[in-house]
């Protein structure tokens, strides 16, 4: 069987499986019907079918189906630290709630996203192929976090100008040898660097947190804590969440380590909350 | 040497009238010809060793691989010319790409030596490419286990225990067939590749540096460079074993 490229094609960009041309030719869409698989051999055309799906058999992504919610991550003194739930939704259905959000890429560089958790296996794929090559030229140079930042944005525009994106929000953390480095990449290609970086609800959630409490040279200690009150929050207000997290360092002298899955100390019996209408206007 | 087979090994499609294809023998005599190159399965991987003799002062310690990383869990050690070497370990680096993004799973070690000695045998079929003049040992540690191969420059692959190729291959398979390999683990092994790739080397007083590679359970099931202080220990152990084999002689 040949393999068909997915990857560092230089007619299609990165990451895109297609067919041999990525615009079809007036040759190909001037053709009459072939018979083939939607098409009956007799000629006639099968009925309730979206005549654009004809001469494309390509799907392109119009919304996600399992999803994963907000990552976030800081910066402190010895590396950075980001953090996520463990829940895949499908749809508002909290289907799989032990996935991992985080990929290790390399000794110096983690990704994590949130979105679509089969374009994140994807984006895994792609860079365990970036990091196998590595491995193989054996010459003890790893991907820098600030190559692996680059590379994810250029794949994930790429996607986009083919209206074909890879639905994610990815947050890639890690350190490099001029400091730790943060950076997020949205699905249509936004890319930003910060000392803390959030997706999704945490952007609304933990950011006025980080904005208030992180820095540059705070301990560990004070830096789980805020990661902890940040995953809190978001628990709390996100009903797309689970009390089940993992948080993962980047440091200078010890690499990449992603923790076990934990839990926090959450309350549910605030009595505002066991007894909403108690307390409201006109209830009795 | 020359005038053996005149007019019959000007081009690797011509047989010869006793049957042999002298181009792929020629071939063949320039990895014989090449500094050894030795391959160890145990009980736990497999060790590969290559003695390099240094051409020149001037060359930096550690260039002229010999061994390559074709995937994580695949190694290859190249005998006779590098350059051709460096090719088929580059066509099996894009086997293992390709088997993993077909299939989802690195690729087994036989499947990658089949498709290795076909490259390889591809180019024994046409008048307008020569035969590659190096041969590969091929270190793999799959889901069946630790395996090693060896493709020769007429594309045939085989599956060995413990193998030898280039100048001294007589004397290391010698010394191969002596040891028990099922018993021993890679790390015993490294120490034992080391002496005979010691033994084996003509003494001419030219200089020779060591690669050696493992790929077993405490590598990870990963194909990498043997640990500095493990290589470093090997060779005092051999040059050790060496003077006393001088002292009884």
């Amino acid at each position: 069987m040949l393999p068909r490229p997915t990857t560092h094609s230089k007619a299609l960009g990165p990451g895109v499986a297609g067919p041999e041309l990525a615009v079809a030719t007036s040759a190909v869409l001037d053709r009459p019907p072939q018979p083939g698989a939607h098409l009956p051999l007799s000629g006639a055309a099968p009925c309730a079918v979206d005549p654009a799906s004809l001469h494309d058999p390509r799907q392109h992504t119009k919304y996600p189906m399992v999803t994963g919610t907000s990552v976030m991550a800081i910066k402190y003194k010895d590396g950075v630290m980001l953090g996520c739930d463990m829940l895949a939704a499908y749809g508002s259905t909290k289907r799989y709630k032990t996935t991992q959000r985080m990929y290790r890429v390399n000794s110096k560089c983690v990704v994590a996203a949130g979105g679509e958790i089969s374009d994140f296996q994807h984006i895994c794929t792609l860079l365990d192929e970036l990091t196998t090559d590595d491995f193989r030229t054996d010459d003890g140079i790893e991907l820098t976090p600030q190559e692996v930042y680059a590379y994810l944005c250029r794949v994930l525009y790429n996607r986009r100008n083919k209206f074909d994106p890879l639905w994610n929000s990815l947050v890639v953390g890690g350190v490099a040898p001029d400091g730790s480095f943060l950076g997020m990449v949205g699905m249509i290609g936004t890319h930003y660097t910060d000392n803390h970086v959030t997706t999704g609800f945490a952007n609304q959630l933990a950011r006025p947190l980080f904005r208030e409490r992180q820095k540059d040279d705070m301990s560990e200690e004070e830096a789980l804590q805020l990661m902890y009150d940040a995953l809190k929050v978001c628990y709390y207000r996100d009903k797309q969440s689970i009390n089940k997290f993992q948080i993962a360092k980047v440091t200078h002298a010890a690499g990449v380590s992603i923790s076990e899955p934990f839990a926090l100390d959450v309350r549910w019996d605030y009595k505002k909350f066991a007894e909403p209408t108690k307390w409201a206007v006109g209830a009795w | 040497m020359s005038g053996i087979g005149t007019g019959y090994d000007l081009s690797s499609t011509t047989y010869s009238p006793d049957g042999k294809v002298f181009q792929t023998e020629y071939a063949q005599k320039s990895v014989d010809n090449s500094s050894t190159v030795l391959g160890l399965k145990c009980k736990d991987g497999v060790v590969l060793a290559c003695e390099k003799l240094v051409l020149s002062k001037l060359l930096v310690e550690g260039s002229n691989r010999r061994i390559h990383n074709i995937d994580r869990h695949v190694g290859v050690a190249v005998a006779g010319l590098a350059p051709d070497g460096r090719m088929i370990a580059n066509r099996a680096w894009d086997e293992a790409a390709s088997y993993k993004r077909v299939y989802g799973e690195p690729i087994p070690g036989h499947v990658l030596c089949e498709r290795v000695g076909s490259y390889v045998h591809l180019f024994n079929l046409y008048w307008s490419l020569r035969p590659y003049g190096a041969t590969i040992l091929l270190a793999a540690y799959d889901k069946n286990g630790p395996a090693l191969y060896a493709v020769d420059p007429s594309g045939t692959s085989l599956r060995y225990f413990g193998t030898a190729v280039g100048k001294g291959r007589q004397a290391a398979k010698n010394e191969i067939e002596k040891l028990k390999l099922a018993e021993m683990t890679c790390r015993e092994a490294v120490v034992e590749a080391v002496k005979i790739l010691h033994k084996v080397h003509d003494e001419d007083g030219k200089k020779f540096e060591l690669e050696v590679s493992w790929v077993c359970e405490e590598s990870g099931k990963e194909h990498q460079r043997v640990p500095a202080d493990l290589l470093a220990d090997a060779e005092r152990q051999a040059k050790a074993a060496l003077e006393d084999s001088d002292m009884d002689d």
